[in-house]
């Protein structure tokens, strides 16, 4: 007996992602091309500048993408992810601080500048190891998850949901901020860490270097986004749906509920940091300012633009506010903020579906107009009618 | 001496190293021919008592009905011992074993105790078959959801129950497209394929038309016998139509019990539920 399952999508059978992924593949290429092998002063050329901008787009991309995975597809609204994005940039900075040497304003080989500054004798424990890039690298994951995973244990054990475990990120990550600036904590204050010299041997200030971060930046965001749609198309993603849905209810099939929403959240924070630990040599500096509870909220703004709970609308949310925000500040810096908050306004009211939204419905409209064009109008009727 | 007979509540075998116990697959002792034990239990909130010294027993395969005005404490006795509240005093075992009281929602439905809400709730934005998927009886941990396959009998019991409850054709519709009935019928497809020992139905015929209730009606007499029903109802038609044996609450306590026929000439009933003087 053949038995009645539907077809379930695949990893590539979303048409917003498959386009997403190409458009990122030959953006990628293009630029790449475009500053490498063609020469300065051609109208194709791209600048080491637009890398780099574009680069850190694709870390806030990323970033967006953490976000989403919780918000839209779990129902977390998490006002504190810029925590894990700035902890996992710290964690990267660490290891770039390490990395100058002696080539530092008052040339110590161990300690860093604000180091000396403050008139430390020695290194911190906490620097221990962040000179082993290996080492800086796991760090990176392993803290924000770790503070994810203590933060979430507390939070979903005790069954606090909605404004309430957003209002609790929020101070999370205010709490860090105000901790950061602090010059005892020994993450060099409010300066941050910055004045960085090369990775891994390379000369961070290079356009190969550049490039290449760039490229590494498409390809874990590229991968990431395929992982996070893996989770979701497996059965494990329904459960986090149903707990999107009917949290009681979910539970009462038999799901441990506040493990799967700690282990998703886990997951989105180690996206975040690495994201953060991607924006960090692009950018060239990681300071408390990341922590700034207001960068937490504009990445929900972010992923509420572009659309939520697709993964790709909040890439797409990210490209275009950050974007925007480029051109904005440059032209007119003050009045940023303010179109900011009425994009949110407006998003909320006229597009609930955000970007992605507005053209799934463009696209129907025209595939129902294209269909009545062929069908009889009598099949169109029922059509309409169901 | 009562001391010690209170000490002797810590010194019990499946108390002292209750982790040696078999956790995964605990068996369901009906030696005695009842499944459910409800021993005294009061549960009140702020002072009010919703559950006054309430003893239940409920056979193995039994239906039984549950019923009482507003307030008698109907559903706070489902949620008590599906882990849902915490009682202030009382015990509820499930078997001869099995202590509910100390157990989360997801440990109650995995010893299999299946619940359905007055209110279907469906995951709207999942199609029907995956609403079946997730109640199925399977491995509900983290790795395991991550990377689960339906075997092929998962399928065909999806299907049988796809059958049963009339949605063969609607599989592939999302759960938030199905009209009302449909829904309450989808949710007693999800208590199905989660194959429960225990089954706890709250009003399942609200918003049914009459042939639907009849349907519901002969499906839940059907289920009983292998498995145990537990239904709280309003429609005392319905009640009449299903149940050989009515258990009547009233202020959170047991007012009386038996055949539909004695209930209805009981005289505390008829001035308490029925209104009569």
């Amino acid at each position: 007996m053949s038995t009645l399952m539907p077809t379930r999508p695949s990893l590539l059978s979303d048409r917003g992602g498959k386009w997403f992924l190409a458009l990122l593949a030959i953006s990628t290429v293009a630029i790449m091309v475009g500053n490498l092998l063609i020469p300065e002063g051609s109208a194709l050329h791209v600048s080491t500048y637009t890398v780099t901008l574009f680069g850190k787009y694709l870390c806030l991309a990323l970033l967006a993408l953490s976000v989403d995975v919780i918000w839209g597809y779990c129902g977390i609204l998490s006002l504190g992810h810029g925590a894990f994005f700035a902890l996992g940039g710290y964690g990267m900075g660490m290891y770039l601080m390490r990395q100058i040497g002696d080539r530092g304003v008052y040339g110590d080989p161990v300690l860093a500048d604000f180091m000396v500054f403050l008139d430390w004798q020695e290194l911190p424990w906490f620097w221990l190891g962040f000179d082993q890039f290996w080492f800086a690298m796991i760090m990176v994951a392993l803290v924000p998850g770790l503070l994810a995973f203590v933060f979430g244990w507390l939070a979903f054990r005790s069954r606090v949901t909605g404004v309430y475990l957003s209002i609790m990120t929020q101070a999370l990550t205010y709490a860090l901020l105000l901790s950061f600036f602090r010059n005892e904590m020994g993450f060099g204050g409010n300066n941050g860490l910055t004045d960085f010299k090369e990775i891994l041997g390379f000369d961070l200030q290079s356009d190969s270097t550049r490039v290449t971060l760039f490229v590494l930046s498409a390809t874990i965001l590229a991968f990431a986004y395929l992982l996070s749609r893996a989770i979701f198309l497996s059965k494990f993603g329904r459960v986090i749906i149903s707990i999107r849905d009917s949290e009681p209810r979910t539970r009462f099939l038999g799901y441990k509920t506040e493990n799967y929403k700690l282990w998703l959240f886990v997951y989105s924070a180690i996206l975040a940091a690495i994201a953060g630990a991607l924006y960090v040599p692009q950018v060239g500096a990681i300071n408390p300012g990341e922590f700034a509870p207001l960068n937490s909220i504009e990445i929900v703004v972010w992923v509420a633009v572009g659309g939520r709970g697709t993964l790709y609308g909040a890439i797409l949310g990210a490209i275009l506010v950050n974007y925007a925000k480029t051109r904005f500040t440059a032209l007119l810096p003050e009045v940023w903020l303010f179109a900011l908050g009425g994009l949110f306004v407006f998003t909320t009211i006229f597009l609930p579906k955000g970007v992605v939204g507005l053209i799934d419905k463009y696209a129907k409209k025209k595939a129902a107009k294209e269909n009545a064009m062929e069908n009889s109008p009598a099949e169109n009727n029922e059509e309409v009618a169901s | 001496m009562s001391r010690i007979a209170s000490m002797q509540e810590y010194w019990r075998r499946d108390q002292v190293w209750p982790r040696f116990n078999d956790q995964a697959n605990p068996v369901i002792n009906v030696d005695k021919k009842i499944i459910l034990y409800i021993d005294g239990l009061s549960v009140s909130f702020d002072g009010f008592k919703a559950l006054n010294n309430l003893n239940l027993y409920v056979n193995d395969g039994e239906l039984r009905c549950v019923i009482g005005a507003n307030g008698a404490g109907k559903t706070t006795f489902m949620d008590v011992i599906t882990g849902k509240t915490k009682c202030d005093s009382g015990s509820a075992y499930f078997g001869q074993t099995i202590n509910l009281l100390d157990k989360t929602e997801s440990q109650v439905a995995q010893l299999g105790v299946g619940r359905k809400f007055q209110k279907p709730t469906v995951f709207e934005a999942l199609d029907v078959y995956s609403n079946l998927e997730l109640a199925l009886k399977t491995h509900k941990a983290i790795w395991s959801s991550l990377f689960s396959t339906l075997t092929h009998e998962n399928k065909t019991r999806i299907d049988e129950v796809l059958n049963i409850i009339g949605l063969k054709d609607q599989y592939g519709f999302l759960a938030g497209a199905l009209s009302h009935g449909q829904k309450q019928w989808l949710e007693i497809g999800m208590l199905l394929v989660a194959d429960p020992r225990l089954l706890l139905v709250d009003e399942p015929v609200a918003g049914m038309t009459a042939q639907e209730t009849e349907h519901t009606a002969e499906l839940l007499t059907s289920l009983a016998g292998e498995r145990t029903v537990i239904v709280v109802e309003h429609d005392m038609e319905f009640v009449r139509s299903i149940a050989k044996h009515v258990t009547v609450l009233d202020q959170g306590s047991v007012l009386a019990e038996g055949t539909m026929d004695e209930i209805q000439n009981n005289d505390d009933v008829r001035r308490v539920y029925l209104g009569e003087e």
